[in-house]
């Protein structure tokens, strides 16, 4: 009888272990990464394209997703910044669960730019437009936010005792200042990718190369914490694939948290401190890219590495 | 043939009723295609936002009736409804042309709300995409991104429209408005001459819509270009 209680008591105690779910972690006040996916599916109607995956994604890693297509990688992409709303599941950036509804997404947005294949640069407006409509229009937004509240508490100062006035927010910049200081790093940005002559011009007259390259600076002048890549060189012509990896090396180099879905082997190789592959929904194995290629376990992933490498 | 049309036309007075009625018609085509086209683009916005809230889908199912209602009836009919079974009967009293305009624009307005909806549509969704990945609104991307595009696209079949709805103020003379057609009619029942009015009211309609199909043209050559301009 002692003997099966003290079982019972080894097996509560088991049970009561330190709840690990992110929500508990935040509650205790640890730290969680960059971006964390709890249990997250995705499901288009019957179909389950994502199958409960948790992950993370920690500070300064370069993280590449391979895998066969159809097997749920830019589906998984797409749902860390919510473009694709999760059927269930959490995903954590900075702490904040995008899924939840009453979190302002456009504010975490900002600081997750994404590349997409198709570049999806805004074919009404000239590169430099390109560039500066987010940084603009976001600045101006906050600006007469800020404005606003200052007008509401000079009001209510009106009602209020000397001693008992509040002070009014800051306003250490003007609409001129925000337009010129996002033109000027638009500027500075198409410098550095060698198209400063291209700021005038229409999407439509330039190469994919080039439309690649200008949509990943569009996403750097919001000076992201992390970058999405979802195939960025897959709807390129093979010559232009080299300008494009570059500029990411040189981001991944710099230190960008990076997430990257792509069929570029050699490229996830070279840059990637971690590799997943994914096929049918679920993350089949994951490790470094020495690991990966060099020494597959999962029978899917050799299967797969034997057809494209 | 001649001398009779030239004595209603001109010593009765008969251009005066004309000019008239060319100005009744061009309000009611003008400004029927505007509120068409607000109406319109309204309704198109709420029906592709309409899988985002509840909210939204019941607008968009109020959308889907008001579409149904007025492009499953004939403008004849509707004109006569408005007028006997509305206007009347509520004792709102005001002129026939305001109320051509109401009708028409209701009527252009559910056929604008297709097209605008096509146009909106035939944007690629990449590009709603790419502006809220920038942490860019539903709203911003649209007013900012996609609607400029739809636009342009949407061009052409919008000057369809505008010709379309041009021909159709022909019937508003049903209920008692003075426009082209009715204009000629008078001129044609005066005297029972009625060759030539009616001739020559089919050459005015033909004239109206060459012109605005120069007009039509020449906007449309000049947004294609912007997009070229480098």
């Amino acid at each position: 009888m002692k003997e099966e209680v003290k079982r019972q008591l080894l097996a509560s105690d088991a049970y009561a272990e330190e709840d690990v779910s992110v929500a508990a972690r935040l509650a205790r006040g640890e730290r969680v990464a960059l971006i964390e996916v709890e249990n997250l599916t995705k499901k288009f109607g019957d179909l389950v394209v994502l199958d409960d995956i948790t992950e993370k994604v920690e500070q300064g890693e370069k993280v590449a997703i391979i895998g066969p297509s159809g097997s749920g990688k830019s589906t998984f992409l797409r749902c860390l910044n919510v473009l694709e709303d999760p059927t269930s599941g959490a995903v954590y950036f900075e702490g904040a669960n995008l899924v939840d509804k009453k979190v302002d997404i456009n504010l975490h947005r900002r600081r997750m730019g994404m590349v997409f294949q198709q570049f999806n640069l805004f074919n009404n407006m000239n590169v430099l437009k390109n560039i500066t409509l987010a940084p603009v229009h976001i600045g101006l937004h906050d600006l007469r936010k800020t404005k606003a509240k200052n007008a509401l508490l000079r009001f209510t100062n009106l009602f209020r005792s000397a001693a008992n006035k509040k002070t009014l927010l800051p306003v250490q910049t003007s609409a001129k200042k925000i337009r010129e200081d996002a033109k000027q790093n638009a500027l500075r940005l198409l410098a550095r990718i060698g198209l400063a002559d291209k700021a005038n011009v229409y999407p439509s007259t330039l190469s994919g190369g080039q439309r690649q390259r200008i949509a990943i600076v569009r996403a750097l002048a919001m000076n992201p914490k992390v970058m999405l890549f979802d195939e960025p060189t897959s709807a390129l012509d093979p010559e232009m694939v080299g300008e494009v990896l570059e500029l990411i090396k040189e981001l991944a180099d710099e230190g960008m948290t990076m997430v990257i879905v792509t069929h570029e082997m050699g490229f996830a190789r070279e840059v990637a401190t971690r590799v997943l592959f994914m096929d049918g929904g679920k993350i089949q194995e994951q490790g470094t890219p020495q690991q990966i290629f060099g020494d597959p376990q999962n029978e899917r992933l050799k299967d797969f590495l034997s057809k494209v490498l | 043939m001649w001398d009779s049309f030239y004595e209603q036309f001109i010593t009765y007075d008969g251009y005066k009723l004309v000019l008239q009625g060319l100005q009744n018609t061009m309000v009611i085509a003008l400004l029927g295609l505007v509120i068409g086209i607000v109406l319109g683009t309204i309704v198109a916005v709420i029906h592709v936002a309409g899988t985002r809230s509840k909210v939204a889908r019941v607008f968009a199912a109020v959308g889907d009736v008001y579409t149904t209602i007025f492009r499953g009836t004939p403008i004849v009919v509707q004109l006569l409804v408005f007028h006997f079974v509305i206007f009347l009967p509520l004792k709102i009293n005001i002129n026939g042309v305001w109320e051509s305009v109401i009708v028409f624009g209701l009527n252009s307005g559910a056929y604008v709300s297709e097209i605008m909806r096509g146009g909106i549509q035939s944007v690629d969704v990449g590009q709603l995409e790419a502006g809220r990945t920038l942490g860019l609104s539903f709203t911003v991307t649209m007013l900012k991104v996609v609607f400029p595009q739809a636009v342009k696209n949407v061009v052409p079949t919008l000057g369809n429209e505008l010709i379309a709805i041009t021909k159709d103020t022909s019937v508003a003379g049903y209920v008692g408005t003075t426009d082209l057609t009715l204009a000629f009619s008078s001129l044609a029942s005066n005297d029972y001459k009625i060759i030539l009015p009616y001739i020559f009211l089919a050459l005015v309609y033909l004239v109206i819509v060459i012109i605005f199909t120069v007009i039509i043209r020449v906007v449309e050559r000049r947004l294609r270009k912007s997009e070229r301009r480098s």
